[in-house]
Parts: C-alpha cells; structure tokens; sequence
C-alpha cells in the first residue's frame, strides 16, 4: 500500500474514539490488563499512517472528506503530507506506548477505565487536529483537545491544586483557541477559502493583504496559548498535576505541539514577513532562556521536565520564526527528537515516583542499581535530550547551529540564547535522569523496585528509538524528517545531517555547550539558590497574575450582578421600560424620521364612544386609590381596542384581545391579593413622578413608532399571498389561523414551549416555600392536599 | 366573592364556556376562532369556577394536574409535525383526509391535531398560574 483510502483515513481517526466508548466496559472486566487490547486501537491508527508514509515522503497529498456544513461551505475534511503524518504517527505511536504504561501506571485505580477514556478522546481529538484540512474542522478539534485535556488535567479532581491547573490550562488554551477562531474567520473572509490546502497556496495574497497584521496576531494568540509560550506558560507547570502518563502525552506528542504544528503549518502562508521573523523568536528566545534556568531551579522531577517542555517549545518557536529552510529542518528534527526524549523521560519520572514514593530529587539517588532498564531507557533519553551523538537530538542540535552561524547581531543574539538554553536543558536532562540513579541511596527509601513490562517498555523504546533514527539517519530523513521539512519549508527540502560529527563551527559550539551543561550540572545546587532567591525577590509572575485575573473577573462579575440584579421589582421594571424607551427614541432621533401627525380623521358616532371609553378608562387608573380599582380600569383600555379591532373586521384578533384583557386582570388581581400589599399606594411624591414620567415617554414612544410604521407604504406582497394560498393549500378560510398553525408551524410551536416554560416557571415562582432553616424550597406540581 | 348566585351559576357557566371553547377550538381553521382563543376560553371557565367554589373541586374537575395537559398538548403539537415526517415530507406539513362522515366532508388533518396541542398547552399552563394563584398557602 503506497497511499491512504478515504475510508482507512476515517478509521483511523475513529479508532480512539472507539476505545474511548469500549474502555469504561473492558476496564470493568480486565482490570490493568484492558490496556493490552485497548491498546490495539491506536496501534492500529498507527499502522493505517505508516501505510501513507512511502507515498508522502514520495510527495504526494491525501486528501479525503466530506460535505458538513454546506450552507456554511465548511468541509469535514483531512490532509495527510509529511506535516500532518509525521505529528499522526508520532500521536498514535506514543499514544500506544503511553496507554500500555497507563495500565500499569494506575493499576488498581477506582477510576481506570474513565482514564482511559479521557486519554483516548484526547487523543483522537489531537490526532484530527493535526490531519484536518479544513479550518473549522481544525478549530472543532482544537477546541476538543482544550476540553479533553482539562478532563485529563483534572482527573484527580478532589484535589485543588489538580482542579486549579485544570481550569488554568482551559482559560488559557480555550481562550486561545477563541482567539484562532476569529483568525480563521478573517482569513475566510478576506480569500473566501475554507481549507488549508487552499490557504497555503494563497500565502502572497495573506501577506500582502490590509488584514494580515490581525491574522497573525490572532493566530499568533492560539499557537502561543497552546504551545506555552511567555507569558502564557504558566498553565504547563500546574498541568503537572495530571497523573503522570498525562504530562508524559501533552508533553512529548501532543497538546504542547499543536501550537508548534499550527506555526509549521502556516509558515508557508503567513512566515517570511519582518513581523514573523522579528515577534517569534523574540519570544522563544525568552521563553527558552526563562524556561530553562526554571527548569534548573525546580527540584522535583516533573516540575524540571516541565520547564525543559517549555523552553523546548521555545526553541521550536524561536526556530519557527527564523524560518530560513535550515532554521526549519533544525527545527523539525528538534521537534521529533523532543517527542521521543521527553516522552520518554516522563514515564520514567512515573517509574521513579512509582519506585521510591518520591519525585524531589534530593531525596533520591542510588536507584540505578535496583531499576537498571528504567536507568538505561533513563540514559537514552538523556543523551538524545542532552545533544550527544549518537542520537536523534544531536541531529537537531547540529542542524539548528548550522542555522544560526552568521555574523550579524540578530543570529549572534539568537545563537546566545541557543547555547545557554541549550546548555541548561543539557544539564536539567542529567538531573533527572542520572542523579536519583548514582551515588547513595538515601535511607527514606525503602525497596525500590523495578515496574512490569508495561512501565519499563515506553520509555525503553522510545529511548531506543532515539537512538536508531540517527543511526540510520539517510532513511528516517527521507521517511520522516524530510517530507516534514518540505511540508512546514513549502518546497522540497533534503536533509543530510548524520550522526558523525564533522569539525566546522556548530560542532565546536556543540562542545562548548556540553562542557557548559556539565558545568551547570555540577553547580547545579548552588544555581538553584540563585535562582530561587531571585524569583522571590520578584515576588509576583504570570502564575500570580492568573490568580488575579481570575479574582478580578469575579469581583467584576458581582459587581455588575449587583447592579443589574438589585431584588427589588421596581427597579427592575423601571430599568426594562427605561430600555423600552431608549429602543423606541433611539433610532427616531437618530435618523430624525419623526413621523408627520396625521390630521384627525372624522370618526362615527361609535368610533367616538370607543374613544370616549378609552379615555375615561385612564382617568381611574391615575386617580384610583386602590389598587384593585386602578387594574380593573386597565381592563377598559384593553377592551377598547378589541373594539376597535372589531369594528375595524379582525375578529380574531379582537376575539383573542377580549380573553387575554380578562384573563390579565384577573391573574393581576390574583397575584395582588396574594403579594399583601397594602391597598392603597403610599409612594412618596418622587417616585410617582418617576413612573409617570416613564409611562408618558413609553407610550408617545409607542405611539410614534406605530405612527412612523403607518406612514410607509403598505406591503401587500404577504398578504396576497397568504390570500391566494390559504385555502388553496391549506385548506383553511380563516387566514390569521392558517398561518398560525400551518404557514408558520414552527414558530406556534415555539411559542406553546414558551408558555409551558413560562407556566413551569411561574408555577415555580409561587410555590416557592421557606422552610424551617430559612431554605428555599420548590415543588411546582404539588398538589393541594 | 363565594356568593350563593355565583357558586350556583358557575358550574353550568363553565360547563357552557368549555363547551363554547372546543366549538371555537374547532371551527378555528375557517371563522375566528382557533387553539389559542379556545384555549384562553377554556382557561378562564376553569378560573370562575375557583373563583366561585375554590381550587379543591377545579381540580378534581380537571382530573390531570395543569401542567401535564399542557405537556400533553405540547407533545401532541410536536408528533403532528413528526407524521409528516413518516410520509417523507417536511416537519410540519400539513396532511390532510377527508372521510365523508354523517353524509359531510370533514376534514381531518395534521393542523387540526397541532390546534388541539396549542389548545391544551393554553389551557393547561394558563390554569395551572391562575389556580396557584387562588390558593391559599396551608402553612
């Protein structure tokens, strides 16, 4: 098979979708050992991509999908080039080891098999993150991997910290996909093209266009939001909250890199602009300096690695944003090496913790002897992470070197930036995976021991994988690492890096930045001091800030609550008819169409009792001093106009006006007697002006906007045509009947919901009962006894 | 308001009003009339008869609490769209038949099932309000 069907393309993107449903029910049934067959499901999704791998790194494209949305002209459909496959098979092929682990990570957990499911919908909604073509469909599983992985981050959910991180990881990275969405709208708008295939060969017009500067922004604000950078890095750390096969996930393949993915991906179309080439290194450089020296500082194991992710991520960006085609083959090997290292190195973070009971790195050391394949895949890891040949991240620290060598300040600053990042991550990658294995074992730790099969297998293959992509280095750069190149460069790139160092300036650099790791590690207690009283000399961060953030949005929240929702009914009224009022003058004056005031038409003798009636029902409404009198004599007022509805030939409407007056007055004479109100009105003089004035400035209103409407010429298109058809199609003479429950269905049917609604929530309103400890409680349908 | 005259009349007068409500209800699709005025109608009858007798005998008369004949008329509306949906037409197209009964056309159709929905959720959500409303608390 050289290509991908559209079929084998769905499953594989159903695939984890599947185990998510069956997992809760094999979990039920076989416990830990569920990860062995639900594991089959990405191995599965990983075979079905590999399959593609021949013909795309041969340079051709799948695409396949179909018609969603139509109207909309939004497409569900997907895109395999050596971009997306590469980050496809990188989701399934960790995901498959990451889900073996799980089972014996959280063996005997009450919640497994709910685990399992999150990790599973995670991974699906990543997986068709990264292949999707179309830019909803990308946005819709953006969005699902927000939400996925707040489940993820949060499933030790009585904790506060897990459900702190949560809930940070989703404001941020939730808020910045909103943020992408509005970019993807513009970038609609302005082409009218919905698909990336599309958009990429329109790059030119992007980048001329008035509106580039708001897409980049906008895209910039989701890729930045997702992929960590500062200062919105502060959710990764806290997502170490999640069990830890979680972070190793989010952290090597997947949450963190779609950021980097989108970045790779609209390099083509949005890169090679001075605000691209200026604003993305500037902040990966600080997100890779910053992160890193965090990184060194931290002292528990997760905590560590999760500052090397983010200063990894700043790298990726910094590179990215270069975007010369070296500075991009830098970075996709950076990219895949980072994926197997620190995937790796996370699950065996797990095996320690597992192991020992702790993650502080002062208190461990000496397990090397007790857990010695974890020490060994730790080692792997390590080496690739730290740069030494031969491993996969030699080839990306070469090559990324090799990108940055010229001497002009800008490179010069970048080159910086690199060796110290470098040097430091080099030095946090021996930290964590050489410190708790040599030296003496400390006493509070007691029989440490070696995990199953499952847990030493991730991180060893992965190790080892690191390993053999860079022995082998002409075959993974023309299977993975070069169509991935072509794709994110948008021409075809060969690579030739290899793992024997050649003597030229980036491997002196290279040196250079060894020895400085070494250094780093050696001193590494004395730089965390440093380090440390620094940060607390600054005293407040990014992480303080959400705090406040968060605080403030609720104190805003309050405040405005307080405001438009005071509990006292007057008010509310008088703000609604304010409103009212606002609405009907607004426009009025605005455009300054005052309608003229029709001369008094001559009326008969009954038109004038009509008008007589009208008017002396208001006289009592003003001047009663009972309130029963003043509503009865509303009543009149609505009477009248059924007359006038009646003499003017709409007997429906009259007919329909005469019940609803009665039933109004009584249901307002009922309600009255029941609120024991005093009988009379005791306001004081202001108020009564108050709402005189407001029910004078409603009902001119009123009464100009019924004016105003009068004077345009009537249209009668609707009314012939409800004419000609209404008996002819629906059978029915009366007209006003036939579009209530025939033309217009639908709405009626709306309405009725509404008024059950409406009856459901009254019926609420007045059963409401306080019991004896002043709670509030409701029973709508009780019965009298 | 419990006069004598009053608790005597009220029961035929609602008897006569309801009666009335199913005759608007029902000649709605070609005079005035319709679900929404018939159901108004109805809902009004059941009021004077609280108002007149109290709540305890409006629903025992009622038999079904309001709000589950207002449900009731609501699922009725929705199914009479969904049959013409059985038929492979559009929700809420109007089928029609008209068997000839006692020697007329009558004609029997998808709005007329979909007028009595309306009906029966007028009537049941505006009388379940009004007879809240009449009732006493007890505590």
């Amino acid at each position: 098979m050289t290509g991908i069907e559209a079929t084998t393309g769905y499953i594989a993107l159903a695939l984890p979708f599947l185990a998510a449903a069956l997992a809760p029910l094999l979990t039920r049934f076989l416990g830990q050992h569920a990860a062995w067959p639900l594991a089959l499901a990405p191995a599965a999704a990983f075979v079905i991509l590999f399959g593609a791998v021949p013909g795309v790194a041969a340079g051709d494209v799948f695409l396949f999908g179909f018609d969603w949305i139509p109207s909309f002209d939004v497409r569900f459909s997907f895109r395999l080039d050596g971009l997306s496959t590469v980050f496809g098979l990188l989701i399934t092929g960790i995901g498959t080891l990451i889900v073996l682990y799980s089972g014996g990570y959280l063996a005997g957990h009450r919640d497994q098999g709910r685990f399992f499911s999150f990790i599973f919908l995670f991974m699906g909604s990543m997986l068709g993150l990264v292949l999707a073509d179309d830019l909803m469909t990308l946005f819709v599983y953006w969005e699902l991997t927000s939400i996925t992985s707040f489940l993820l981050i949060g499933f030790d959910h009585h904790r506060e910290a897990a459900r702190r991180g949560a809930i940070q990881a989703l404001v941020i990275t939730g808020g910045g996909g909103l943020a992408l969405l509005a970019g993807f709208i513009v970038i609609r708008e302005l082409t009218g093209l919905a698909s990336m295939t599309e958009v990429l060969a329109a790059g030119d017009a992007l980048r001329d266009s008035a509106l580039y500067v708001p897409i980049f922004i906008l895209v910039l604000c989701g890729a930045f939001t997702k992929s960590a950078q500062m200062p919105f890095h502060v959710w990764l750390p806290n997502a170490m909250e999640a069990p830890t096969p979680v972070s190793a996930y989010l952290h090597s393949a997947t949450m963190v890199k779609a950021g980097i993915y989108l970045l790779l991906r609209f390099h083509p179309a949005l890169g090679d602009t001075t605000l691209w080439t200026t604003i993305l290194p500037a902040f990966g450089a600080v997100t890779l300096v910053v992160g890193a020296l965090l990184a060194v500082r931290a002292s528990e194991i997760k905590i560590t690695l999760a500052y090397t992710t983010v200063a990894s991520l700043g790298l990726l960006v910094m590179l990215i944003g270069v975007g010369t085609e070296a500075a991009i083959v830098g970075a996709v090997l950076y990219l895949i090496a980072h994926s197997l290292f620190k995937g790796g190195l996370f699950m065996v973070a797990g095996s320690v913790d597992h192991g020992a009971h702790t993650r502080e790195i002062d208190q461990l050391g000496g397990l090397g002897r007790a857990m010695p394949v974890t020490f060994a895949a730790a080692m792997l890891c390590a080496l690739s992470m730290g740069g030494v040949t031969p491993f996969v991240g030699f080839l990306a620290k070469e090559e990324l070197y090799h990108a940055l060598e010229y001497a002009d300040p800008y490179y010069v600053a970048l080159m910086i930036a690199a060796i110290l990042g470098n040097a430091l991550m080099f030095a946090a990658a021996f930290i964590v995976a050489l410190k708790p294995f040599v030296g003496r074992m400390p006493e509070t730790i007691h029989h440490p021991h070696e995990g199953g099969l499952t847990i030493w297998l991730g991180p060893l293959v992965l190790g080892v994988a690191g390993l053999l992509g860079a022995l082998f280095y002409a075959t993974y750069h023309r299977l993975f690492s070069g169509p991935m190149a072509s794709a994110a460069v948008g021409a075809p790139v060969t690579i030739e890096i290899g793992w024997v160092p050649h003597l030229n300036l980036a491997f002196a650099l290279s040196m250079a930045t060894i020895a400085l790791g070494v250094a780093i590690y050696l001193l590494s207690d004395r730089l965390r001091a440093g380090i440390g009283g620094f940060l607390a000399a600054i005293g407040w961060g990014p992480d303080k800030g959400f705090d406040q953030a968060m605080r403030g949005l609720i104190r805003s929240a309050t405040a405005i609550t307080r405001l438009l929702q005071p509990g006292q009914l007057d008010q509310y009224m008088a703000v609604t008819i304010a409103v009212i009022i606002a609405a009907l003058f607004g426009p009025l004056i605005y455009t300054g169409g005052w309608p003229a005031i029709p001369a008094f038409p001559r009326l008969h003798f009954y038109e004038w009792a009509v008008f007589a009636l009208l008017l002396g029902g208001i006289l009592p409404v003003v001047l009663a001093t009972n309130r029963l009198t003043a509503i009865l004599a509303l009543g009149i007022q609505g009477f009248a106009v059924a007359l006038i509805f009646m003499l003017l030939g709409a007997p429906d409407l009259s007919f329909t006006q005469f019940m609803v007056e009665t039933l109004s007055v009584v249901i307002l004479t009922l309600a009255m007697t029941r609120l024991k109100l005093s009988v009379s009105d005791h306001r004081p003089r202001r108020d009564k002006l108050q709402a005189g004035f407001l029910a004078i400035a409603a009902g001119s209103g009123f009464g100009l906007f019924l004016l105003s409407i009068a004077q345009r010429p009537f249209d009668r298109s609707l009314s012939d045509f409800f004419e000609r058809y209404s008996y002819a199609i629906a059978h029915g003479r009366n007209i006003v009947n036939v579009i209530l429950v025939d033309f217009r269905g639908v709405d009626t049917m709306g309405e009725i919901a509404v008024v059950m609604v409406t009856g459901l929530a009254v019926l609420a309103l007045i059963r409401v009962r306080v019991g004896p400890k002043g709670v509030r409680y409701v029973n709508p349908l009780e019965k009298t006894p | 308001m419990r006069t004598i005259i009053f608790r005597f009349v009220a029961p035929y007068l609602t008897s006569l009003m309801v009666l009335f409500s199913f005759f608007v209800l029902l000649r709605g699709h070609n005079e005035a009339g319709g679900g929404f005025i018939g159901g108004l109608i109805a809902a009004s009858a059941f009021g004077i008869y609280g108002i007149a007798c109290g709540v305890a005998p409006v629903r025992r008369a009622m038999y079904f609490h309001p709000m589950a004949i207002a449900a009731s008329g609501l699922m009725l509306a929705v199914l009479s769209g969904v049959a013409s949906l059985v038929v492979s037409a559009q929700f809420l197209t109007g089928l029609w038949a008209f068997p000839g009964i006692l020697g007329g056309d009558v004609g029997i159709s998808t709005p007329l099932f979909f007028d009595i929905g309306v009906y029966l959720v007028v009537v049941g959500a505006i009388s379940s309000i009004a007879l809240a409303l009449e009732e006493r608390d007890t505590d």
